[in-house]
């Protein structure tokens, strides 16, 4: 018999090898307590947080938290149903009512997940026949939504409007078409060249459906994302976000204006045959959600920090993968993988947590370690993150040959 | 007019350089078993493949298209069409 998981020996061999050289998992770590948005405990020790993607800080809003403990006592725990059964309660509907405002659309469908949105978004949207465009660095959720579904699927150079305008210039005129885009790019923190993307998806008769995953909150007018801050909302049919970074809970939604948007809920399989998130999570996810329509100072704040981490990790000597802020993400390039964990270790028990990102997750292979700020860290914080990461950089070696 | 042997020659020669450790290519040659390409890299050669003779060849072909041998057919296909 032959053991289904030695497709996986390469993998374990990897890791182990990484971890017997006295390195912890970094794909392991509990947050013992978590104090703030931007305080946990790990391994006893207090330590700055600043790779979580909770971008507005709403996780500990007084508001938020009160509307949570409310339903969860007036609702119970659970809704034990689909969305299209028995999950559907008061809170859903004013969660979708809250995202329909948010993004001044008419239809709002909210998932259990981010990635189960693009799941079934990307997976019923477009049937056999249909092509799909995609940037070539789409989120895993929506290559998977891809290959879940029936179409046709075309991948494009990331943020390439030549390569883009190249690839459907060679579909048929007269079939469908779907090109998906995001609007930060969470491994580097680059954003798209929206104006253009769309501009040349539209001119080729294609539907647009744009992920703001990581620019809900503070891109934009009213904090609705890239695709706003560049004009082109009349030209985008669907967006895709989540309710776990900015929004500060677990979810996904689409909001759209396309007149028979309501049928999806029938046929998108990723919506219907899985339970309906809780009632406290539709209640925190709704009140953040209005809260994030008037936090322009957050936005101001989560804007500083971002620069700020940027500039001064740069004045460091760090290698950034942006050469200027573009996103609240920002990315630190490593050499390879071994001083990328070494250093990453060496942050931590410096007492600041950062991401660390390997390929395939990544593109072309890099290695990363990636921060994301929050509006709430302080001046101090990021003072000590700053410190910490010229002390790590240091200790590990990685200006050694600079 | 392109045959399937011009094909296969350019796509030898597309290979070539996403084959660091010199494995013979064959028309039975695998991508993954035995060029141990990752998913990545295939769907570059693809991007490649597409831009040298203007097709569209969509990603979920990929899981038909195994060896070198298999490629050059889909490709000749896709270019006679
Ligand atoms: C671009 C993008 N889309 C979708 C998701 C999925 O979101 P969720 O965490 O709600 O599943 C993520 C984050 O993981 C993401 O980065």
């Amino acid at each position: 018999m032959s053991d289904l998981f030695s497709k996986f020996d390469a993998l374990i061999a990897e890791r182990a090898g990484v971890l017997a050289k006295g390195i912890r998992d970094p794909f392991a770590i509990v947050m013992q307590e978590v104090k703030s948005p931007t305080v946990a405990i790990i391994d006893g020790k207090e330590t700055i947080l600043l790779g979580t993607y909770n971008y507005m800080g709403m996780t500990f809003d007084p508001d938020v938290i009160a509307a949570g403990e409310q339903a969860l006592r007036k609702f119970g725990a659970g809704t034990t149903g689909s969305r299209v059964l028995n999950g559907t309660y008061q809170g859903h509907k004013e969660c979708e009512d809250a995202l329909k405002d948010f993004y001044g659309m008419s239809h709002a469908m909210v998932f259990s997940t981010g990635y189960q949105a693009n799941l079934g978004m990307v997976s019923t949207l477009a049937g056999k026949g249909d092509f799909i465009i995609l940037d070539a660095d789409s989120h895993a959720s929506i290559y998977d939504g891809c290959y879940l579904g029936n179409a046709d699927i075309v991948r494009f150079k990331h943020n390439s409007a030549e390569d883009l305008e190249k690839r459907l210039r060679r579909l048929p005129p007269e079939a469908g078409k779907l090109v998906i885009l995001e609007g930060v790019y969470s491994m580097l923190g680059d954003i798209a060249p929206l104006q253009e993307l769309v501009a040349i998806a539209k001119a080729h008769g294609a539907m647009v459906l744009v992920d703001e995953a990581h620019g809900m909150g503070f891109f934009g007018e009213n904090g609705r994302g890239v695709y706003e801050a560049a004009g082109v909302a009349d030209d985008v049919d669907f967006v895709v976000g989540t309710f776990s970074k900015s929004v500060g809970t677990v979810g996904g939604f689409c909001v759209s204006n396309h007149p028979k948007f309501e049928i999806l809920r029938l046929v998108c399989r990723p919506y219907t045959f899985t339970a309906s998130l809780p009632p406290a999570v539709v209640a925190c996810a709704a009140t953040s959600i209005r809260k994030l329509m008037h936090a322009g100072d957050k936005r101001a704040r989560l804007w500083d920090m971002s620069r700020k981490l940027h500039s001064g990790l740069i004045a460091r000597g760090f290698r950034l993968a942006t050469d200027s802020c573009e996103s609240a993400i920002v990315s630190v390039l490593m050499p390879d993988q071994e001083t990328t964990v070494r250093m990453w270790q060496a942050m931590l028990e410096l007492g600041v947590y950062v991401n660390m990102s390997r390929p395939p997750a990544t593109p072309a292979g890099v290695f990363l370690l990636r921060c994301s700020l929050c509006a709430e860290h302080s001046a101090e914080q990021l003072d000590t993150v700053l410190e910490r990461f010229a002390m790590a950089g240091t200790a590990v070696g990685l200006f050694a040959d600079a | 007019m392109t045959d399937r042997a011009q094909v296969y020659a350019r796509i030898i020669e597309l290979i070539e350089p996403l084959n660091p450790k010199k494995v013979a290519l064959t028309e039975d040659t695998s991508f993954a078993g035995d060029l141990e390409m990752d998913s990545l890299t295939v769907m570059d050669l693809v991007a490649s493949m597409e831009d040298e003779w203007d097709i569209v060849m969509p990603l979920n072909m990929l899981p038909d298209l195994e060896t070198v041998g298999q490629v050059a057919d889909a490709v000749t296909r896709l270019v006679t069409k």
